[in-house]
């Protein structure tokens, strides 16, 4: 491995600011069957991206602070207009207008339910997620739309009462930033880092 | 609340009919170390020919553009494989695009040739499609497919996307399933008659002689689906020539009509809003009216527990082949079946059976190729090949073979196809002593579901023996 600095970006006027190394190269090994033969080779490769949130950087950046933000139509002649939509929706998905940003942090904490879950020991490569994995998808009063996100204190139900929890001290920026636990919880039971918001 | 507008449910139509010449498919296998992914496209491409008494030279000759899918470029770290595959089969200079819709890859792609003839662009022209999923160990695969997922939104939840359908399991499972035991038991069957049918495929990667306990004693992914419940991770190729009538006829005797149509839904299920049913030709305007008195929960539309792709994709499909129910105009279909519970929704998706009673075509034994109650031939046999959980999911591929397993019962070449030694030799496998015909006598009718994930695209591939067409709808 390589001790060389990993990439970090800053945007500057408009233009993006590399610092440190964005790609680690390793040599190739061949490949070969129980004959001793090539069959072909390893392609080792390890190399970060640079994304960009747009207009869904409010919502990354409010989790670290502790809330959850929607957002709303207020086109007056769309048929959507009044619609809150979690997931964060930069633009309506009927008029295409530029949605207004709502704060629904407290809907969350006063009327959040489990529509669907599930429970996974099997995760992908890359995860962070302690396993077994509790997926929650969660409905909120006044909104046509069920967020997914995890659970991470107990054990999920259809139709129990759940709240967020937020990565306020030391957040990912991520999806991750927000979990759900139960209803009733007490601050000493959550994740390490993370608090009511 | 999401409505429609009467031009965005206007009936497809085509400037001419088109025509289903021919299909082959390679072998599939979790791993295929010893042929590069050309090498798979030509298999499939001569069995084509063959097929239909050509050499591949001479099938060639008729080709004037070329649909490619093939889903997960990553996968096969080859941006523009398109390219390669197209010069390996020497088809430069005719046009060439590839197509990518995650698991419906195969059924797009035809969509995208089958409008190319229908519009008269070409009159002949090649539909293949591949995947290549052994270029990295299986956690990174799951990495990869989760990847087609929202980035930001689900991929970092787990990095699996297993999980983002599991909800969707749930939810149908505590809502239509009532979680009963006798429910998780025809959820079970399923896996066991398609791993059963695999065994006949020499294609087939996931052949197995189980039992519905087997299935039930797995070990649990994401409850309440085990892992014969899960499909397979595959590679392979598989390829089918569409043609106008006058190309048809000088290529083949025999080809058949092809209907091919598509739907779509949001990528993020967390998206879905709510709307009314879009009803089949066989469901009156009050068909679900006491659903959610019926299913507690399940009149929420399309909720966690439709897909909206799939009734969309038969919404315009039915109606442009003329079929009005599917259980009595076809005779056989291939479904996607990614899990077990996903087949079941998708027989009410698309009007096999009634939201709510998609378990009945299971358990009355319609989906055998014979019913195991009564011993007679099914009434609508499925995924006769294996489907994905027995035969393959190599994306790009999938649609299309599945399309070519229904053209050769439609055919009445299914035997010939399935039996040839020498074919199990080829593929290093063992034909077993029990090997069945499972030819669906006198089909005349068929259709093949290609999906992508929790439903963001379904097409519907129908194929009619032009002896036997149906009168076209237009609402
Ligand atoms: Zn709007």
């Amino acid at each position: 491995m390589s001790t060389a600095k990993r990439g970090k970006v800053r945007v500057e006027n408009g233009r993006y600011r590399l610092d440190g190394q964005f790609h680690f190269p390793y040599p190739n090994e061949p490949i070969r069957n129980e004959d001793g033969e090539l069959m072909g080779v390893t392609n080792p490769r390890d190399l970060t991206h640079v994304h960009m949130y747009g207009g869904e950087a409010p919502f990354f950046e409010g989790l670290g602070q502790g809330k959850l933000l929607g957002t709303r139509c207020d086109s007056q002649n769309c048929d959507a207009n009044g619609s809150i939509f979690i997931p964060f929706r930069i633009h309506c998905p009927d008029c295409l207008g530029k949605n207004t940003i709502v704060d629904m942090t407290e809907t969350a904490k006063k009327g959040a339910t489990v529509h669907t879950f599930m429970i996974t020991e099997r995760t992908g490569a890359f995860n962070t997620l302690p396993k077994p994995i509790r997926f929650v998808n969660v409905e909120f009063e006044g909104v046509p739309t069920i967020l997914m996100g995890y659970l991470s204190v107990g054990e999920p139900e259809i139709g129990m009462k759940v709240v967020p929890i937020f990565n306020t001290t030391k957040p990912s920026y991520t999806i991750l930033d927000l979990s759900w636990v139960p209803e009733g919880t007490n601050e000493s039971e959550i994740l390490e880092g993370f608090t009511f918001g | 609340m999401i409505k429609f507008s009467d031009k965005q449910l206007k009936i497809p139509q085509m400037q001419r009919p088109v025509f289903l010449v021919t299909g082959g498919m390679s072998k599939f296998g979790r791993a295929v170390p010893e042929k590069r992914t050309e090498e798979l496209v030509i298999d499939s491409f001569v069995e084509a020919a063959e097929f239909i008494n050509k050499t591949p030279a001479e099938l060639k000759e008729y080709i004037h553009s070329c649909y490619y899918g093939h889903f997960a470029d990553h996968f096969g770290d080859q941006l523009l494989g398109e390219a390669v595959i197209h010069d390996r089969l020497g088809l430069d200079p005719l046009g060439n695009i590839g197509i990518k819709t995650g698991g419906a890859t195969g059924g797009s792609t035809l969509w995208e040739a089958f409008k190319a003839v229908a519009s008269g662009y070409s009159d002949c022209v090649l539909a293949m499609g591949w995947e290549r999923m052994d270029e990295v160990p299986t956690d990174e695969g799951n990495n990869y497919i989760a990847s087609a997922a929202d980035k930001d939104w689900e991929t970092p939840l787990g990095h699996i996307y297993t999980g983002y359908y599991a909800v969707m399991a749930q939810k149908y499972w505590q809502v239509f399933g009532k979680e009963e035991e006798s429910f998780r038991r025809t959820m079970a069957e399923i896996a066991v008659k398609n791993r059963g049918y695999a065994r006949m495929n020499p294609h087939a990667q996931g052949p197995m002689d189980i039992t519905v306990e087997d299935v039930l004693n797995s070990p649990v992914v994401a409850y309440p689906l085990r892992a014969l419940d899960c499909c397979l991770m595959s590679v392979g190729a598989s390829c089918a020539i569409l043609c106008d009538e006058k190309t048809a006829y000088e290529l083949t005797d025999n080809p058949l009509m092809i209907y091919v149509s598509a739907g779509s839904h949001t990528l993020r299920v967390a998206d879905r809003r709510d709307m009314d049913i879009p009803l089949l030709p066989n469901e009156p305007p009050d068909q679900y009216k006491d659903l959610g008195e019926r299913f507690p929960g399940g009149d929420r539309y399309p909720g966690f527990t439709g897909f909206l792709a799939a009734r969309m994709a038969a919404y315009y499909g039915y109606r442009m082949a003329g079929v009005v129910d599917p259980t009595e105009d076809l005779d056989l279909v291939e479904l996607h079946d990614a899990f077990t519970i996903s087949d079941i929704q998708s027989y009410e998706d698309l009007g096999i059976r009634p939201y709510g009673e998609g378990r009945t075509y299971v358990e009355s034994g319609d989906c055998y190729h014979t019913n195991p109650h009564t011993g007679k031939p099914g009434k609508l046999p499925s995924n006769l090949c294996g489907g994905l959980i027995g035969c393959m999911h190599a994306v790009g591929a999938t649609g299309i073979m599945q399309t070519v397993e229904v053209g050769q019962h439609i055919w009445g070449r299914w035997a010939e196809m399935h039996e040839d030694q020498s074919k199990w030799d080829r593929f290093g496998r063992t034909k077993p002593d029990d090997w069945t015909n499972l030819q669906v006598e006198g089909a005349k009718r068929g259709m093949a579901i290609s999906h992508a994930g929790v439903g963001s695209h379904v097409t519907a591939t129908i194929l009619v023996h032009p002896d036997h067409q149906l009168e076209r709808k237009e609402s």
